[in-house]
């Protein structure tokens, strides 16, 4: 074994050498108007011989190397063992209402800036579950998803700016107005197939944001619009004064005022409607429409052969999916207060997709998880600004390459018959 | 006679230049089987295709259960009653066997979304019949074992037998097996026999059948209609046919 990779270590030892020694090892000085060429230090050469050496070394025992790893039980297998548990019912709802008591602790042991990243991270959540439904679960690829979130969010600027409707109303009618997006937008278009259908909502998505862009009459166009009112708790509202006719938080409950807690009120509303989704999500999978979806994904011609009609089916997963990306979009906007065609670019979608198929297609658990690391990563890797695409991209590169199916796969509830 | 259950006359079907069915007469009574027979590429599948609503015939007209249902789209067909199954398995693999039953009992399920939200009593019942009636037909095929394994992990017979249950949930009047038999060793072809006879006998089943195992045809059909290039040749018991020239020399082979 290791007389075969004698040859190809040496090779790469010495490609190491000539390139890092060329790379690193001279350099290039203007002197005036000459170029010099300097040589480095000789730390320099020790780090390239230390690199040569381990590639040396690495390529002559890989093949042992990957035998100790694969007989090592530990590290890769942690996600299925993951989904053992999820499979035993008590285990698993331990595991959630532990997930859920952490996330509701969360803003009391955190500070403002984590508390506000992790309201981020419940809105791409409340995203990537929304897609899921389309992608992961009725296997319909969605490129413009992002155009529902539009509508959601300037639903409920526009009629709080025009109709001054309050955040909970308004959180209805931007679910309801993106639903019907989303009814309007598949009527026609879920005839198409895969690709065909990803290009139209692709555009779907770009008109969306075109149109607010230029209906600056209605939209004010790129200057966006402002001043959207924050949600209220039974009309108490969390600012320092109460505007009129209305009460303070901190002045009913008797407490000095905090903006913090406004910043706690809006973690834990998105909390609130991340659990209502998943509550949804959950029941939707038991039901005969889930059943459909999966069905649809996996075999239409039979489902149309036993009665079942493909484009109802999948209108509704689009509906569904679409009233979803409204609520987050009502809530993002009520959180920012001022929202702009920028916020709803391409890249949005590209996100929630790849929080999707990060995720694992059709996975809750996954998404949740997806969502936390792409939110998260960007925000640690703040020092390397230039290269957070490149990482970005890296990651996804690896994932197809070794986990294709997503982090945590899904594992849809079925019901099972007693033998 | 009574009436018949499906009633075809001059049943087309053109692709571009090719006339693939040309004139296709057929009279199902209710409670009978019925063979469809004819060399490779007659267009006994076309007949099919076109009879289930997956084809807009190019002509004629077709009468099921007294209404015409040509230019029905296929789901539409279904959900009349007029269940098939294809050449190749169609399951769901990966679903499980009981899920693959629960799915074709989607339009006699409860499917208002509220209902299945909060599990309303009536969701609970159409979940609960729906059930039963999967454990009932997988007992009756035999696949009562298997009910909650992915039908994928079956073996070819047992995924066979699996359609039919799956079309036997749906309640139907009329069923249409494309060569059930394919593929089958001869014990299965016996039991698939036995299972087929016993679903006209008992459950007063019509079927429509594609068949090239002259033996389980010939043993099992009221009726045999022959198709051959397209064209109606003969039909008629299956005494008939074996005595027909034109059969033999078509389809048949001399003995």
């Amino acid at each position: 074994m290791i007389r075969t990779n004698l040859k190809p270590a040496v090779i790469s030892a010495v490609v190491v050498v000539v390139l890092s020694g060329l790379l690193m090892g001279v350099r290039l000085n203007q002197d005036g108007t000459n170029l010099t060429l300097v040589g480095a230090g000789p730390d320099v050469y020790w780090k390239i011989a230390i690199a040569a050496a381990f590639i040396f070394f690495y390529n002559l025992f890989r093949d042992h190397l990957a035998a100790l790893w694969k007989a090592m039980p530990g590290m890769p297998k942690t996600p299925v063992q993951l989904i053992e548990a999820s499979k035993k019912p008590i285990l698993r709802r331990l595991f959630w209402c532990f997930l859920i008591a952490l996330a509701i602790l969360w803003p009391f042991i955190s500070n403002r800036g984590g508390t506000d990243l992790a309201t981020l991270v419940l809105i791409y959540v409340m995203l990537g579950l929304g897609l899921n439904i389309v992608v992961g679960l009725a296997g319909l690829l969605d490129l413009g998803y992002v155009g529902f979130y539009a509508v959601g969010a300037y639903g409920y600027a526009l009629l709080a700016m025009y109709f001054d409707v309050g955040f909970w109303t308004g959180l209805i009618s931007a679910g309801c107005l993106a639903a019907l997006f989303g009814f309007l937008l598949g009527f026609p278009v879920l005839r198409l197939r895969g690709d065909y259908l990803a290009i139209v909502t692709l555009g779907f998505g770009e008109i969306i944001r075109i149109l607010l862009n230029n209906m600056t009459w209605l939209t004010n166009g790129p200057n966006g619009i402002g001043g959207i009112p924050k949600p209220t708790l039974f009309g108490l509202e969390f600012s320092r004064k109460a505007s009129e006719g209305m009460q303070t938080f901190h002045e009913f409950v008797g407490i000095d005022y905090s903006s913090e807690h406004r910043v706690m009120f809006l973690y834990l509303l998105a909390l609130l409607l991340v659990l209502i989704t998943l509550f949804v999500i959950n029941r939707l999978l038991r039901m005969p429409i889930g059943r459909a979806w999966e069905a649809l994904r996996e075999d239409e011609i039979a489902c149309r052969a036993l009665g079942i009609n493909p484009t109802s089916v999948k209108l509704g997963a689009f509906t569904i999916g679409a009233s979803f990306a409204g609520f987050a979009g009502c809530f993002f906007a009520a959180r920012q207060g001022f929202i702009s065609p920028e916020s709803f670019t391409f890249i949005e979608s590209a996100i929630i997709l790849a929080i999707v198929v990060l995720g694992g297609m059709g996975s809750q658990i996954g998404i949740i998880l997806a969502a936390i690391i792409m939110t998260i990563l960007p925000e640690l890797a703040r020092e390397f600004n230039e290269y957070r695409m490149l990482l970005f991209g890296l990651m996804m590169v690896l994932m197809m390459i070794w986990r294709p199916q997503g982090l945590l796969p899904m594992n849809r509830p079925h019901l099972e018959l007693r033998t | 006679m009574s009436r018949p259950l499906l009633e075809v006359s001059g049943l087309t079907m053109r692709f571009g230049g090719l006339l693939a069915v040309d004139g296709v007469q057929l009279s199902v009574q209710p409670g009978q089987i019925v063979s469809m027979i004819g060399p490779n590429g007659a267009g006994k599948t076309t007949v099919f295709n076109c009879l289930t609503g997956f084809y807009k015939p190019s002509g004629g007209k077709i009468i099921f259960d007294g209404r015409e249902i040509q230019g029905l789209p296929g789901f539409k067909v279904a959900r009349r009653g007029m269940i098939r199954t294809f050449q190749h398995v169609r399951l769901f693999s990966e679903m499980t066997v009981v899920e693959n039953l629960l799915v074709a009992q989607h339009q006699h399920m409860n499917t208002s979304m509220l209902a299945g939200l909060f599990k309303t009593p009536g969701y609970r019942r159409s979940e609960r019949e729906a059930m039963e009636r999967a454990a009932y037909w997988l007992k009756r095929t035999n696949l009562h074992e298997f009910a909650n394994r992915p039908a994928n992990t079956m073996s070819y017979g047992q995924q066979r037998r699996l359609e039919i249950a799956r079309c036997m949930v749906t309640q139907p009047k009329l069923l249409m097996l494309d060569e059930p038999a394919a593929g089958l060793n001869p014990r299965e072809t016996d039991d698939l026999k036995a299972l087929i006879a016993e679903l006209r006998d008992n459950h007063e089943l019509t079927v429509l059948l594609i068949e090239h195992d002259m033996k389980l045809v010939m043993s099992i059909s009221d009726q045999i209609v022959v198709i051959n290039q397209g064209r109606p040749l003969a039909a008629g018991t299956p005494d008939q046919i074996k005595q027909n020239p034109d059969v033999i020399k078509a389809y048949l082979g001399e003995t």
